[in-house]
């Protein structure tokens, strides 16, 4: 029944028509969502949340680098699944979310690596270090800039779709090679204190912000992606009637 | 096997008889290495620091160079498309192209090393693995610079873009294949890395051409 439900979820919101309806109604109560979980975990977290017992105040950085990173990493990952799905099956939204997904995750990438080097420089008293994370993401921001790269200069926009897709693919691989080899190297950064599962080693006080911030970061990339994805799907099926008629009729 | 006999035959005969592609890359990877002590200094214990990362670097950058024409003008002249529509999995062309190619350039690379590594004043002990871990590791580079080879093959200006598609692929290569030799060079044991290279090179040897075909079929619009 689940599997039924999921397959026609598949196949309806693989068509382009469908998506651009279906976003129309999701994007008014989504956005704001977002951004509301998004403020309200940064003030809780900038203002409220208690100060760190060895780092003082610094360490509330996390609430933008670390919500940051994790974004930067799904995004990718999300780019390897739809390239697998553009790639194998073909499908035309996989294509689009290939092009929708990637100028987002770029940017997360840059902003973990920029907050990631203020906060170091009062904490390890270094802006960079080569040291297994942040090489990692180094890497990671290198692979989204290789696949908008690729994409702009491909002129057919399902080739170039595909072609980054594979890419994506690869670089998942890549993200998880790297991620392991770099480990031989002395690590500086600490270790993970939330955890999925078992007890976390962060205080909850500081714990809730955070994760109120993650999940309105994350909400706002699906905003991102859902608003290029239509713009895409608006672009590509230019010349078919239902866009023509929307144009016509000056509706968003 | 015949189709890949036949291939390689083929690509073997190709490549030897435009030299130019053979050789270009070996003189690259020994020009680059002699700018070394140029521009740092000839100082031997400095030298001898730097070499296991210049050696590898420089060898992954004329690898690198190599690949960008691999597929052009078997793409200009036609035959990539017949290659992708023969009655024989594309991948079977490939990895004779691929093997081809690296017979004539990669190997020479790994060839002439341990005279580089001797002039970068690398300890003798170190000169086999430095032979080996170009051994394992260029037909790695070689293998994932094709896929990005075959993804750019059909645009102009593809040298730039390839660099920066494939650099951030060579990462664990590189650092595999340059740890090897600094261990090497600073007495340990290397067997655990040399290891780790091999494994990469078997990920990438079973996986790698099967991206490479799925990206020459995406790059001819089929």
């Amino acid at each position: 029944m689940v599997w039924q439900t999921l397959k026609r979820w598949y196949h309806m919101l693989g068509s382009p028509r469908y998506f651009y309806t279906f976003s129309s109604r999701v994007l008014p109560w989504l956005t704001p969502i977002a951004v509301l979980t998004l403020a309200a975990g940064l003030v809780w977290g900038l203002a409220f949340a208690p100060s760190d017992y060895q780092q003082g105040n610094s360490y509330r950085i996390i609430f933008i680098h670390v919500p940051a990173s994790s974004g930067a990493l799904m995004g990718y990952m999300a780019l390897g699944v739809s390239g697998l799905v553009a790639v194998v099956w073909r499908m035309k939204m996989a294509e689009v979310m290939l092009k929708a997904i990637a100028p987002f995750g770029a940017g997360l990438a840059a902003i973990s690596l920029v907050t990631g080097a203020l906060w170091g420089k009062p904490t390890w008293g270094t802006y960079w270090q080569w040291d297994a994370r942040m090489t990692s993401m180094l890497i990671l921001l290198f692979m989204y800039v290789g696949v908008i790269a690729l994409q702009a200069v491909i002129r057919d926009p399902r080739q170039a779709a595909r072609a980054a897709g594979l890419l994506a693919m690869v670089g998942v691989i890549n993200v998880v090679i790297v991620k392991y080899s770099v480990e031989w190297v002395q690590t500086l950064h600490q270790g993970s204190t939330l955890k999925m599962f078992g007890e976390s080693t962060i205080d909850p006080a500081m714990k809730y912000p955070l994760l109120l911030s993650m999940l309105g970061l994350w909400l706002l990339y699906a905003v991102n992606v859902l608003l290029r994805a239509r713009t895409e799907v608006m672009w590509r099926e230019r010349r078919s009637k239902w866009v023509n008629k929307l144009v016509k009729e000056g509706d968003r | 096997m015949n189709a890949f006999r036949a291939a390689l035959g083929r690509e073997l005969l190709v490549l030897w008889r435009s030299p130019a592609e053979i050789i270009n890359p070996l003189f690259f990877f020994v020009m680059v290495i002699s700018l070394f002590p140029l521009a740092i200094s000839p100082k031997p214990e400095l030298l001898a620091t730097v070499a296991p990362g210049v050696l590898w670097v420089a060898a992954l950058l004329a690898v690198m160079l190599s690949l960008d024409g691999l597929f052009r003008r078997d793409q200009e002249s036609g035959v990539l498309d017949m290659l992708l529509t023969a009655p024989v999995m594309p991948v079977v062309p490939v990895l004779a192209k691929l093997l081809a190619h690296w017979l004539l350039t990669g190997l020479p690379l790994v060839l002439i090393s341990p005279l580089l590594g001797h002039m970068l004043q690398l300890p003798d002990a170190a000169l086999g693995t430095v032979m080996l871990s170009l051994l394992l590791g260029t037909p790695a580079l070689t293998i994932v610079g094709a896929i990005g080879a075959a993804l750019t093959v059909g645009l102009n200006r593809g040298g730039i873009l390839l660099a920066v598609l494939v650099l951030p692929l060579y990462i664990p290569v590189l650092i595999f294949g340059a740890g090897a030799v600094s261990a090497a060079a600073g007495g340990a044991n290397v067997d655990g890395i040399l290891a780790i290279l091999g494994a990469l090179l078997a990920l990438t040897i079973s996986l790698g051409p099967l991206a490479v075909s799925a990206g020459l079929k995406i790059s001819s619009g089929n």
